[in-house]
């Protein structure tokens, strides 16, 4: 009887957390990122410095930290990222005053510091795919992940650029986008753009998280010495309880 | 050495002849029955999740800044900038989800073996008003970060005091010391969060355990074995001493406990937006209103009650009657008979339908079931509606089990099975 009770309660307890992580599921698509593979995070720290710094600030973020932790010489972090004219133990933040960029985009670009923490990776991964030509946005693109956004598609000339097909417009409604389609070719290919995405993204969970390089290494060890520790508890357990009878 | 230790206590003995007695009557000589079993481990959990969070709550005083301009900074400070600092915090707010994990399962057990019920009563009140004080200490301990849904959850919650009949805007105003949860709330809750509660936390726990010790632990066949003692000895014949039986075995519990903690902590420290949710790495914004605001998994169950009854002082109240009935569980069950193997069949089958209805009000109070109308009913089914009926039922299965639980054992409706004189099992 009572194994049972536990049984269910487990087996309920399972139902109960499984949706967790269908709930962020919601049309996006899985990002693959691995927060550990150095190379993809440099990689996408590039591109990131590229593309979105110039609008978006990463303040809880270092130049110092990001070159310790992507085994980067601070020279080669200074001479590669900073446009800013920034020393190595700065913030890294945009210049953009933001009462202008208020006024060019209509919202001030938000710091991206947590947004991977926020938002998570699958959001971020599916969005930065999901930018189309709209004419009728005031920058002329929209986004399928994030309707309306103020956002111009600035990987473009990796991406190339999107076109949305409708779905016949139900009585009452707005015509809903059924899928984009390539219109112009940029300069990666379709699984090479992907992977710029996943690397961009891969940085941002980076920044979101910086213990999560050391948290994960650590991890392994502690949770050896833990299980360890119980084994011998559980022997010394055996010895004592040998006089219950 | 170990004369140093003979001599060290000798010397504390002849100074203070009282302590020993005390260190014998609740360790070497507490008889404790000795047929525990895996239901028996989450009141020493509880105890070591409760040390751990104020260790790890006080090294994170040393670093957090209370203030609604500088706890969000000083939080991601503490997770990039301090050393082992994510450590410290994780430990921190995992520890708070797995203090309600234990406490939930710790009071299940005591459902389960009926140890609410007499000589036990005292025992089960102050293990409700830690309870009640664990919750208070979360739901602040939660607004200290200074997130969209500190902010926002603070906000809900603060302002069901609003319900309160004359004076109840004025008593929202008190409690948060502004017209919106601000600066002056965040550094009240956090007087309250890190001294006040936790004082009050650790007094009941001390009352709890004293309590239990006078009258002895309950078992899972319900069996006082006080009442079969070694005639020679005067030791209840089913009785172990405490320590070092239960010391070497609650260790075991632990070590297997803190393996899977650490496993959270290190692999999944946010389970899933469970533990650490999404909406609050944005920090505070009275502007902006997170998507859906519902309260930490631990208390969707009881925000479930309240999201389902459309008339706010009427879900508020049934809200709190659903713990005030906890409360009073022990008068409520007339049953002789203590643990769920020699109950009726009608008992184990309603605790069975309590338990499923806890866990399926704190899928309503997540939202989960708002997802998952639309995959069984089809995309054209009215969310709202559904759900609402379900939360009724629920509701009603909620309350339906005390009045079932007292019209069943109090006019005589329960066949028990014969209660065994002795413990069974137990030992090697």
């Amino acid at each position: 009887m009572m194994r049972k009770i536990v049984l269910a309660l487990a087996f309920s307890a399972v139902a109960f957390v499984a949706p967790a992580s269908a709930e962020e599921g919601g049309g996006l698509l899985p990002a693959g990122t691995k927060v550990g593979n150095i190379a993809s995070l440099q990689r996408g720290a590039r591109l990131y410095f590229n593309y979105c710094s110039g609008c978006h600030s990463i303040k809880y973020q270092s130049y110092s930290r990001l070159a310790d932790d992507l085994k980067l010489a601070p020279g080669e972090v200074l001479s590669n990222f900073a446009f800013t004219g920034a020393k190595i133990g700065d913030q890294i933040v945009s210049n953009m005053p933001a009462d202008h960029a208020q006024e060019w985009f209509g919202k001030a670009p938000p710091d991206l510091s947590l947004e991977a923490r926020a938002k998570g990776p699958d959001w971020i991964y599916t969005y930065l795919k999901s930018f189309y030509l709209d004419p009728s946005r005031p920058v002329g693109w929209n986004n399928t992940v994030f309707p309306g956004a103020s956002m111009p598609n600035v990987l473009w000339e990796l991406q190339g650029t999107q076109v949305a097909h409708y779905a016949p417009a139900k009585p009452g409604e707005e015509p809903a986008v059924e899928k984009l389609e390539l219109s112009s070719k940029g300069k990666l290919s379709g699984e090479e753009f992907d992977a710029a995405a996943r690397d961009i993204t891969a940085f941002l969970q980076y920044v979101g998280e910086p213990a999560a390089l050391k948290r994960e290494a650590v991890g392994v060890w502690a949770i050896l010495y833990l299980a360890f520790f119980t084994f011998l508890a559980w022997l010394l357990n055996n010895e004592y309880w040998k006089d219950v009878h | 050495m170990a004369n140093v230790f003979t001599s060290i206590g000798n010397w504390v003995n002849e100074r203070a002849p009282g302590m020993m007695p005390v260190y014998r009557k609740h360790m070497t000589e507490y008889y404790a029955p000795k047929n525990f079993n895996f239901w028996y481990y989450f009141g020493v959990l509880a105890m070591v999740v409760l040390v751990n969070q104020i260790l790890t709550g006080i090294f994170l005083t040393m670093f957090y800044k209370p203030g609604a301009a500088t706890a969000f900074d000083s939080v991601e400070y503490i997770m990039r900038d301090v050393d082992w600092g994510w450590l410290i915090r994780y430990m921190h707010s995992t520890g708070a989800s797995m203090f309600f994990i234990v406490v939930y399962l710790h009071m299940f057990r005591g459902l389960m073996y009926g140890s609410y019920k007499k000589p036990r009563e005292l025992v089960w009140l102050l293990g409700m008003f830690i309870f009640l004080a664990l919750m208070a200490e979360a739901f602040m301990g939660y607004v200290l970060p200074w997130g969209n849904m500190s902010f926002w959850g603070a906000k809900v919650i603060i302002s069901l005091f609003g319900a309160v009949p004359l004076i109840g805007d004025t008593l929202v105003q008190w409690i948060m010391g502004d017209y919106n949860p601000a600066d002056a709330t965040l550094n009240r809750f956090f007087a309250l969060h890190v001294i006040a509660l936790p004082l009050v936390l650790l007094l009941l726990v001390v009352l709890h355990i004293f309590a239990l010790h006078e009258v002895g632990s309950n078992n899972p066949d319900g069996v006082e074995i006080k009442k079969k003692k070694d005639p020679a000895t005067g030791k209840p014949l089913d009785g172990i001493p405490f320590h070092p039986y239960y010391t070497v075995h609650d260790i075991v519990g632990v070590g297997f406990f803190l393996t899977i903690c650490a496993f959270i902590i290190f692999y999944q420290p946010t389970v899933g937006g469970w533990f650490l949710e999404n909406d609050n790495f944005i920090p505070a914004n009275p502007l902006v209103t997170p998507p859906e605001i519902k309260p930490v998994w631990y208390f969707t169950p009881f925000y479930g009650i309240l999201r389902v009854i459309p008339d706010k002082g009427l879900g508020i109240s049934a809200m709190f009657a659903s713990i005030v009935l906890l409360f009073l569980l022990p008068w409520v069950d007339r049953g002789a008979v203590k643990s769920i193997r020699y109950r009726g069949l009608g008992y184990k089958v309603a605790l069975g339908i309590f338990a499923l209805t806890f866990l399926l009000l704190g899928s309503i109070g997540a939202g989960l079931t708002a997802e998952w109308i639309p995959k069984i009913f089809g995309a054209s089914a009215d969310v709202t509606s559904i759900e609402m009926h379900f939360g009724w039922l629920l509701v009603l299965m909620y309350f339906g089990y005390f009045i079932f639980l007292f019209g069943y054992t109090a006019f005589g409706y329960e066949k028990t099975k014969p209660v065994p004189e002795r413990v069974t099992g137990g030992g090697h």
